[in-house]
């Protein structure tokens, strides 16, 4: 797929990746081979017919594609842009076993910028049921809940904290991957299918889940994501120029702080920019600050081979100039006499045996410390659950570790009505898999709504 | 009507903009939802319009029943500049709230509240609440200089006494160390102190020698106000806390003053262009409603 050079994208915010056009389309699905038993779809965690979607192409019959996609896919412009394909559907695809397997997701962007460009079609929605229920969190797993529940003829209201809806789509992954206007337009889908979309409703300040499930809602869906940064724990974290990389990604994405002063809320970012991690969100805060100027320096602390950002990411980040630095971890902050981040004491590290989860963990090497320049410092390390819901929620069961909420398969929580799912109960994850979860835990509520006793005095 | 697309028939309406004195301003804005819900020490993030940023500002009053919530302002920075040029019957373009925990609101017996500036407004919403639950209530209004000083009446109304202190002296008492002078005479089981950074670490400085429970309203740089960002976070008793999601209210005698002095500082040179811009520019409101 056709991308913008490195030395041009390096100094703009617009999308790297270019998109499909007709004729690429059509030579990438004419390579499928359309196989009885598609092994795409079952890596697909929503379940999209993917053959179906592809043999559209190749027939040149968009509109069907896409409302193939549709039934099973609310977000194909999203998915099509930020699902880890290579790990999901195109790994089972029988032409990677050759080691060129069909390009699942960039067809599927083609079919999604397709349709936004020729008008979007909105499904009809099943009769009402009479039944409300309550979304919280308008990311991915929310809106996926939505989007299901509100074809099936239940009545949605869809509570988003942030002013502006779509979760980690909008304030998260940065406009160079993820234009914001797509997303837009995929809320706005989602509210043209019915849903009622409020905005700057924080759940668990300004109503309750008790109080939601008295004022009339049969049952709520919390999909409120994980948002809540996690730290070194290293003295010196609260210098000035040491950001979480929410804050750097709320301020630079849901903000436009690279746009300021036009735009109101800035950030500073320095020379040396030091980003501590090494998922997908290490390497969109990485890519972000070369954007605004600086020599970016990646520290992780395992080795390249455990990097656990998309191979597509990491490339595209090295060759905007990422430097990496692998096996080693910060011990100590130190600032200018402003208060402002100036330098960094590091130690190296080594792998050792795996662990439980067959994850080969890491230990500091004694006296290896080293200390290097930076002005400022991103922590990337991951992110728990935002605490409000669990405070605020009576009963609700969560793990102690680390906040996330206990779910079964289908989502449900151990409160009556009361389902969950994406990085709030997995902790941090993927859009796909928010989505799949969303997916499942709708299928789940549904059943429950129709299979629940009317209210009394409930229309 | 603001005009942002995609959200429910909420329209932040102010309807009654109070000048407490030359550049600090008070509105009463339209939020029914969370005029429910508001208690004393929570606070609002107000978008001004869109594009703007989200400015945190502590609740200064509510009514359930009007469906009315308030909130006051010092004109220091380019959106509360901006937001000064509002009027009655402008529409901002988001409130959220009521977020922060509430205070602790309970008998304590004789409650010294002390407050700074424009947080006076936000400090009078305790001062009433700890005289209805049956305290005895000293509230102290600190200012610059006199003509920075409002709401004494209001101040009056809430209290059982009011002292009144200026950093000049050119009304009241001069400086807050009369405090010290108040604090030999009379027993005080609470103290409750909102204003600027330096004022609370003053105050609690004051307070502590004469173990004094004290709790101050941090107000330290935010964006999301809801926990997801970090910006907030202030050290207390050696830990790491999140204005907030774990405030904003902190015990005034375990804050890291100095930390968050140098944390609010972090941006000013951004902020004094943005300030800048905006009045070179006129205050141009053209993309307001």
């Amino acid at each position: 797929m056709p991308k913008q050079e490195p030395e041009d994208r390096v100094k703009n915010f617009r999308e790297v990746a270019l998109g499909y056009t007709e004729e690429m389309a059509h030579e990438e699905a004419n390579r499928c081979l359309q196989c009885k038993n598609p092994q795409c779809r079952k890596g697909c965690p929503v379940d999209v017919p993917i053959p179906d979607f592809i043999k559209c192409i190749t027939e040149g019959n968009y509109a069907d594609g896409i409302s193939v996609i549709k039934t099973k896919n609310a977000l194909p412009a999203v998915c099509g842009r930020v699902c880890p394909q290579e790990e999901q559907c195109q790994k089972m695809c029988i032409l990677g076993k050759k080691g060129n397997p069909i390009s699942i997701g960039r067809l599927e962007r083609y079919l999604a910028d397709w349709e936004r460009e020729h008008g979007v079609h909105v499904p009809e929605r099943a009769p009402s049921t009479g039944k409300k229920v309550a979304v919280i969190g308008a990311g991915p797993a929310g809106l996926t809940v939505a989007a299901d529940l509100v074809k099936l003829g239940h009545d949605v209201t869809l509570f988003e904290a942030l002013h502006v809806a779509g979760g980690v789509l909008i304030y998260g992954i940065p406009e160079f991957r993820l234009p914001k206007d797509i997303v837009q337009k995929e809320v706005e889908y989602v509210q043209k299918l019915g849903v009622d979309l409020r905005l700057g409703n924080l759940i668990g300040r300004i109503h309750t889940i008790p109080e939601l499930m008295e004022s009339g809602y049969d049952a709520v869906f919390i999909g409120s994501g994980a948002g809540l940064p996690q730290w070194t724990g290293c003295p010196g974290e609260n210098l000035g120029g040491i950001y979480s990389a929410n804050e750097f990604l709320i301020r630079v994405n849901l903000m436009k702080a690279y746009d300021f002063p036009q735009k109101d809320t800035p950030i500073r970012v320095g020379k040396h920019v030091v980003v501590i991690g090494g998922g997908n969100v290490a390497m969109d805060c990485a890519r972000i600050s070369m954007r605004l100027g600086a020599t970016v320096c990646l520290n992780y602390r395992r080795s390249r081979k455990e990097l656990p950002a998309r191979q597509e990411e990491i490339e595209n980040a090295e060759e905007e100039g990422l430097i990496c630095r692998f096996l080693n971890a910060p011990l100590e902050f130190y600032g200018d006499d402003k208060g402002w981040v100036r330098a960094m004491r590091c130690t190296e590290m080594e792998l050792c045996e795996p662990d439980a989860s067959g994850r080969q963990s890491c230990r500091i090497i004694p006296e290896t410390d080293f200390t290097m320049d930076a002005d400022t410092v991103i922590v990337a390390i991951g992110q728990t659950p935002n605490p409000i819901i669990q405070r605020t929620t009576a009963g609700l069961e969560t793990n102690p570790r680390n906040g996330t909420i206990i779910i079964d398969d289908e989502g449900r929580t151990n409160v009556k009505g009361v389902f969950a799912g994406g990085d709030v109960a997995t902790g941090a994850a993927t859009v796909i898999s928010a989505m799949g979860a969303g997916r499942r835990a709708a299928q789940a509520m549904h059943d429950y709504l129709t299979n629940q006793e009317p209210k009394e005095g409930s229309s | 009507m603001h005009r942002y697309q995609g959200v429910a028939a909420v329209s932040y309406e102010i309807l009654l903009k109070t000048q407490l004195a030359h550049k600090e301003t008070l509105f009463e804005v339209s939020a029914p939802e969370i005029a429910a819900k508001a208690l004393p020490g929570q606070f609002l993030i107000v978008i001004p319009r869109a594009g703007g940023e989200r400015v945190p500002l502590t609740i200064c009053g509510y009514d359930a029943e009007q469906g009315t919530v308030s909130f006051a302002f010092h004109e220091v920075g380019k959106t509360t500049k901006e937001l000064g040029t509002f009027e009655k019957g402008d529409c901002l373009y988001n409130v959220t709230g009521p977020l922060g925990n509430p205070s602790e609101i309970k008998n304590y017996g004789r409650v010294l509240c002390v407050g700074g500036s424009i947080m006076i407004a936000p400090l009078l919403l305790q001062s009433k609440a700890l005289k209805a639950a049956g305290n005895h209530v000293t509230t102290v209004l600190g200012c610059r200089s006199k003509d920075f000083l409002f709401m004494v009446d209001d101040a009056k109304a809430c209290s059982d006494e009011v002292l009144i202190a200026s950093d000049d002296g050119s009304i009241g008492e001069k400086g807050m160390e009369f405090l010290d002078e108040l604090l030999n005479k009379e027993r005080y089981d609470r103290c409750v102190v909102m204003g600027p950074v330096v004022m609370m670490k003053k105050v609690s400085e004051i307070t502590k020698p004469y173990g004094i429970p004290t709790v101050v309203t941090l107000t330290p740089i935010m964006i999301d106000g809801m926990g997801m960002c970090g910006v907030c976070r202030v050290t207390v008793d050696g830990k790491m806390l999140f204005g907030c999601v774990d405030g904003p209210e902190f015990d005034g005698h375990k804050t890291d003053f100095d930390e968050l002095i140098k944390r609010q500082r972090t941006m000013l040179p951004e902020e004094r262009l943005s300030s800048i811009l905006w009045e070179t520019s006129g205050g141009c409101d053209c993309e307001r409603q």
